[in-house]
């Protein structure tokens, strides 16, 4: 579908459709195997801009990158950003995505002002806090499966600078990071750690906490990003990750940085997407690919969860490059299905190596379903209907929303209605 | 700041054709079927690259209507430096085997309507002596095949007649410029498999936008269909006939 005005595409008689961006998110939920995709990628124009407001209107598919280009220039940045900008807006919508700010921005979802959705029956929702209310809270977060976002209001924040002051705090256990991660959420906008989850016993949990704020005016101009820079052109072999490689990266991210706390000012770009500048960094973990495991845990002054998933997986042997650490904070998303919810949230991947990752994932899943985790569709390829419906307390409302032509491979299998394959 | 009028301009290719003149400050005029997908165009085109475009909405089929919209453009830009006449259909070969009439509407579309603006572009662009024509032909007007002749056999009509108003107003300052692209990504390709010779709208309207301003005459884009056109060209019919192309 490449205009917002045309009809929404019928799928084949008695088949499914789901919407589909630019293909981000890693598991199956952007997929809808035996149904049809509409691939919205090229339905992507900016169609309005209000300099007073800093609200933007786009075509579904307008990605944050084409946003990004548009914005920075005139002194606009995007509310809160995932971890690429390679994706589309409706797509951050329909998984209300978050970003380093949480703390202080929430999801995505709070900044989308209004919608409009296309339904199979062909009425047209115009969505917002006060229309259709009760659309606009089951469509934010809500994976594609209520219809088509054909456009989207979305307010921009104000920036004097495209530079971010970033600093970099190394901590040497979970204890630490959890007394960093307090002060910097006060004083940051911006907060992130990546943590070395090879590093077992008294190192365990050790990281490396990134926080930022947008730097002041410069006096010059607010150049936007460039494009990739280096393409990964083919698939690794498999060997290539392993756990002695996997440890060595870490051991060696770690130490890195010299000092206790480092300062710089950076370029929003390499802040904010550092995979973005590497094409198909994907391939680096070659044909079988990697999973990832994102979760949510609530957090109440007690790390014990943290640590004994750390542990598991340090005792595992499986390695995760990219485990990324960050406290939520308490701003409620209007979305029905969104993931994010006050507590500690981990971000992990994993290379995927059969029978073993998954007795791994089962280990995670059992002990964190008992500890009150949730999990990110988003970021899942292999969770149990189980870990789904024990996140998702709105699930049976939610239901009542979807839209009867709609659906995904990841919905049918988390939800149990999955055909035989 | 060039003035330019696109005709079909919500193909594919026209698209990016747009994108790129408004981002070199140009001023447009579109012209296409549906109202609401050009004012969609018109409204992007605006707001990134602040350029100034007019639109309006035209029916392809109704020829009389073709003079007084290339009119109207013209006097809306204030004179016109550059036209490109876009608008096309790839019809169903099989089903315009069986019946001729849905022959012929690929004709009106592909071959005579595209005339029909080119004849008023050029007798402006002639009456100014100055002005650059291009036209989206296709390689598939280089010769005759089974599997899409009527389209093919349009879209040959066009060059020719493309050759013909070259010849024409050469002498008149006027540059005339054939374009041949082959499988570009776009809605009209969505269909075919996206092979190695799938090439991007931005690349082919990079190329045609070069080639305009060094006047060039026929543009294979990209590049490689010149060479593979020439070979599908050389083959003698008797041998022809007996390929499944």
């Amino acid at each position: 579908m490449s205009w917002s005005c045309d009809p929404l595409p019928a799928g084949r008689p008695g088949e499914t459709v789901l919407p589909h961006g630019l293909g981000r998110s890693y598991g199956d939920s952007c997929l809808n195997a035996g149904g049809s995709v509409i691939v919205t990628s090229a339905m992507n124009r900016l169609l309005a801009f209000d300099a007073a407001t800093g609200i933007i209107r786009c075509e579904a598919g307008a990605s944050l990158d084409a946003i990004l280009q548009f914005a920075t220039p005139r002194g606009w940045f995007l509310p809160t950003t995932p971890g690429t900008k390679f994706v589309t807006l409706a797509g951050a919508i329909a998984n209300d995505v978050h970003g380093k700010n949480h703390h202080r921005a929430g999801t995505f979802g709070r900044h989308v002002k209004q919608f409009e959705l296309l339904r199979s029956d062909g009425r047209r929702l115009l969505c917002s806090p006060t229309d259709n209310p009760v659309w606009f809270s089951a469509t934010i977060g809500g994976l594609g499966l209520t219809g088509l976002i054909t456009w989207a209001d979305l307010g921009l924040r104000p920036i004097s600078s495209a530079m971010i002051d970033v600093e970099s705090i190394k901590f040497r256990n979970l204890d630490e990071f959890f007394e960093v991660s307090a002060e910097s959420d006060q004083a940051f906008e911006y907060t992130v750690a990546w943590v070395d989850c090879m590093a077992q016993g008294r190192s365990l949990g050790r990281g490396i906490m990134m926080r930022g704020n947008h730097a002041a005016n410069g006096g010059g101009t607010l150049p936007a990003h460039r494009p990739p820079r280096f393409n990964v052109p083919v698939d690794f072999p498999s060997f290539a990750l392993n756990s002695l490689s996997v440890k060595a990266f870490n051991t060696a991210y770690y130490a890195r940085l010299r000092q206790r706390l480092t300062r710089a000012v950076v370029h929003y770009d390499p802040f904010f997407y550092p995979l973005d500048a590497v094409k198909n960094w994907n391939r680096i973990y070659g044909k079988r690919g990697f999973f990832q495991y994102q979760f949510v845990v609530p957090f109440t002054g007690d790390s014990s969860a943290i640590r004994e998933v750390f542990a598991r997986i340090a005792k595992s042997g499986q390695g995760s490059f990219l485990a990324v650490l960050k406290t939520f904070g308490e701003l409620k998303s209007p979305g029905m299905m969104s993931f994010p919810s006050p507590g500690v949230t981990l971000a992990l991947d994993f290379p995927n190596k059969g029978a073993k990752t998954f007795e791994l994932f089962a280990e995670l899943d059992r002990f964190l379903l008992d500890a009150g985790g949730r999990f990110y569709p988003a970021k899942d390829a292999r969770m149990p209907a189980e870990c789904f419906v024990k996140s998702y307390p709105n699930l049976e409302k939610f239901r009542a929303f979807i839209d009867p032509a709609f659906s995904s491979s990841f919905w049918r299998r988390v939800t149990g209605t999955e055909d035989q394959p | 700041m060039k003035k330019t009028i696109i005709v079909g301009a919500t193909s594919g290719i026209a698209q990016a054709l747009a994108n790129q003149i408004a981002q070199s400050g140009a001023s447009l005029v579109l012209l296409g079927r549906s109202a609401s997908k050009l004012d969609l165009m018109a409204q992007d085109l605006r707001l990134r690259h602040g350029a100034t475009v007019e639109i309006e909405a035209i029916d392809f089929d109704s020829f009389d209507s073709h003079a007084p919209a290339v009119d109207r453009a013209i006097e809306r830009l204030g004179g016109v430096d550059l036209a490109i006449v876009c608008h096309g259909s790839l019809g169903d070969q099989k089903a315009c085997e069986r019946d001729f009439r849905l022959a012929e509407a690929e004709f009106r579309t592909n071959c005579l309507s595209a005339m029909s603006f080119l004849a008023h572009l050029a007798n402006r662009m002639e009456e100014h002596g100055a002005g650059c024509l291009v036209a989206i032909s296709s390689v598939a007007g280089d010769r005759g095949r089974q599997s899409n002749y009527i389209y093919g056999a349009a879209k040959a009509g066009l060059s020719a007649f493309l050759q013909g108003l070259r010849n024409r107003l050469f002498p008149k300052g006027v540059h005339v410029l054939t374009v041949k692209p082959g499988f570009v990504d776009t809605s009209m390709t969505a269909h075919l498999k996206k092979g190695l010779l799938m090439a991007s709208p931005e690349r082919v309207a990079r190329d045609i936008l070069r080639a305009a301003e060094s006047k060039r005459c026929v543009l294979y884009t990209p590049w490689f269909w010149r060479w593979i056109m020439l070979v599908i060209k050389l083959i003698p019919e008797s041998i022809f006939q007996r390929l499944k192309l």
